[in-house]
């Protein structure tokens, strides 16, 4: 209908420059950062050698790679264990946040009543608030989930209650007029309405739930029996084992990255059918 | 939905026309203390095609929200005397924005009223598909809205508002923000459509010819305060198409709209001064 693809037609040297740079521009985006990547690690590689630094300080990208190979068993099993955190610890946000937001939007004095404590929750830096979780909750897994719940929650709290409240005056009128239910305006306007903030706030909230995670476990991770990546890299620390302690900030930060690029691709399959933020080509 | 249609209705011809809804004394002022509306009398008829023609703020939208049912008069009454229906339930709205929910389809869209009187997706669609053939929309029924021209979303957006077959149809400004060929083509198929259905139009705008091309009466409003300043019966014959819109009877239709509407725009600013 309205999208076309463009045709071959004969171009003017204006336009074919044009094309020139947005086809230069679409492959630079991915060969430019993997450039700059191989070659900071290679000049990694070189510091190396050139000032003969002992692997127990900074091993070589060869060595981290060795280790995240045999050490993998270890590694991955930790990795489990803080993938299970980050996404349950996701999973309660979202529920928590969503449901908390629906509950605002039901009336403006809960909103106000309520919302300056998810405020508070939030500005008070986890790291300060943990030694009291820990006097309070005994299981492990609890503890560090309620961590990764209390990073993450907010900005999807705060979004939905955005996107909820940002909704067409004249649709709501145009609901109004037809007899809608309160559950009807909500299910069939507020939350569609509210998805697009919902995916935006689900997107930061990926990422800081594995902070959470992960900051949770150091801080606990003197008090023992944990076995994620934190107390991988903890216990790394305390050896010298500067590669293993390498390869788990490696597998962390890629974690974080695959987090991010699944909220977005979430994100784009549900709103490619409707939103601006998914429309790339046309306009 | 049909059922109580009164088939007798002498569409376009006011005088035999039983009434439908009498706003009587009707004023409306906001907390900001602006009075919107002030003592407004207007008869609106079964099968009228009536349009709310003045300047901007002289209270059209409002007077269509109290009619709406979407706000309440401050002082007197809006006496439906339509079979003891009150209100929104036979209503339609289009707003001059189309509207739409982004995420639903053109089909889903107009859907929407029914669904919320929980009328299934199967059940209502004869209605719609019939609603979409009416707009001239066949073959957009899967499309987004994003993917609609302005014209298009203004169709779905009439359909949406007549699908659930109302008595009334609000119109406030629809096609303002249309390209003058588009509103062509729409004002031609609204007529069409009205007359088939024999619906009853309050249409509120602010452009003199279309008003009078539309219309069987025009209530020219006044500002400050908002108020009726006079009304114009337009005698022209229906159906109404190119021919009458390049005839002599419509351009004196127009110039005599023009004049009213003229007066009523100096008459508003004169009473500015004690605003
Ligand atoms: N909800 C509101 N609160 C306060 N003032 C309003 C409100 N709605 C409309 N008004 C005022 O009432 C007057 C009439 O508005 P409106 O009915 O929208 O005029 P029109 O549709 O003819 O342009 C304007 O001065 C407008 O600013
Ligand atoms: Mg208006």
């Amino acid at each position: 209908m309205a999208i076309t693809e463009p045709k071959a037609v004969p171009l003017d040297p204006e336009e074919a420059r044009r094309l020139r740079a947005i086809r230069a521009e679409r492959v630079g985006r991915w060969i430019l950062p993997v450039a700059i990547m191989l070659l900071a690690v290679w000049f990694w590689d070189r510091i190396c050698v050139w000032n003969e630094i002992p692997r127990y300080i900074l091993p070589r990208p060869g060595e981290v790679l060795e280790t995240l190979y045999t050490d993998a068993g270890l590694l991955f099993g930790s990795l489990l264990t803080t993938l299970r955190i980050t996404f349950l610890g996701l999973l309660l946000a979202v529920l928590g946040g969503v449901g908390l937001a629906v509950l605002f939007a039901q009336s403006k004095w809960v909103e106000m009543s309520f919302f300056p404590f998810a405020v508070i929750l939030q500005v008070t830096p986890i790291v300060a608030v943990f030694p009291l979780i820990n006097i309070y909750v005994d299981n492990q897994t609890a503890k560090l989930l309620l961590c990764a719940w209390i990073v993450a929650f907010f900005p999807i709290l705060s979004n939905t209650t955005l996107g909820l409240n940002s909704v067409d005056r004249n649709l709501v009128d145009l609901f109004r007029l037809n007899g809608a239910t309160r559950w009807q305006e909500l299910w069939h306007l507020r939350l569609p309405a509210a998805m697009p903030y919902f995916l935006g706030g689900l997107k930061i909230a990926g990422g800081l739930s594995l902070i959470g995670a992960v900051v949770a476990e150091f801080v606990a991770g003197s008090s023992g029996q944990s076995s994620g990546l934190a107390s991988r890299i903890i216990e790394a620390g305390y050896r010298l084992n500067a590669p293993r302690l390498f390869a788990a900030l490696i597998l962390i930060s890629f974690t974080g990255i695959v987090i991010f690029l699944m909220m977005t691709l979430i994100s784009h399959l549900v709103l490619r059918r409707w939103h601006e933020s998914a429309l790339k080509q046309d306009r | 939905m049909l059922q109580d249609k009164p088939a007798e209705t002498a569409q376009g011809q006011g005088e035999g026309a039983s009434p439908l809804l009498v706003l009587r004394d009707v004023g409306k002022s906001f907390s900001n203390g602006v009075a919107a509306l002030r003592a407004v009398n207007l008869t609106i008829r079964e099968g009228d095609f009536l349009s709310l023609l003045g300047p901007s703020g002289c209270g059209k939208s409002t007077a269509l929200r109290l009619i709406a049912g979407l706000s309440t008069p401050t002082t007197g009454v809006i006496d439906w005397r339509g079979t003891g229906l009150k209100g929104s339930a036979d209503i339609g709205f289009v707003f001059q924005e189309p509207t739409l929910l982004p995420w639903a389809s053109v089909f889903d869209n107009i859907w929407l009223p029914l669904r919320l009187r929980g009328v299934s997706r199967a059940k209502a669609s004869p209605v719609i598909r019939e609603m979409i053939e009416r707009v001239r929309l066949t073959g957009f029924e899967e499309a987004m809205p994003r993917e609609l021209s302005g014209g298009m979303k203004m169709r779905v957006s009439i359909a949406r508002g007549l699908v659930t077959k109302p008595r009334l149809l609000l119109m406030d400004e629809p096609f303002a923000a249309l390209d003058e060929i588009t509103r062509f083509r729409l004002n031609n198929d609204l007529l069409e459509l009205w007359q088939d259905e024999r619906f009853t139009v309050v249409f509120v705008t602010h452009s003199v010819f279309e008003s009078v091309f539309l219309s069987n009466r025009i209530v020219v409003m006044a500002a400050r305060p908002g108020r009726v300043f006079r009304e114009i019966a337009v005698d022209a014959p229906y159906p109404r198409d190119e021919v009458f819109r390049t005839s002599s009877a419509y351009a004196a239709l127009c110039r005599e709209a023009s004049g009213v509407l003229g007066e009523a725009i100096t008459l508003g600013g004169s009473v500015h001064g004690d605003h």
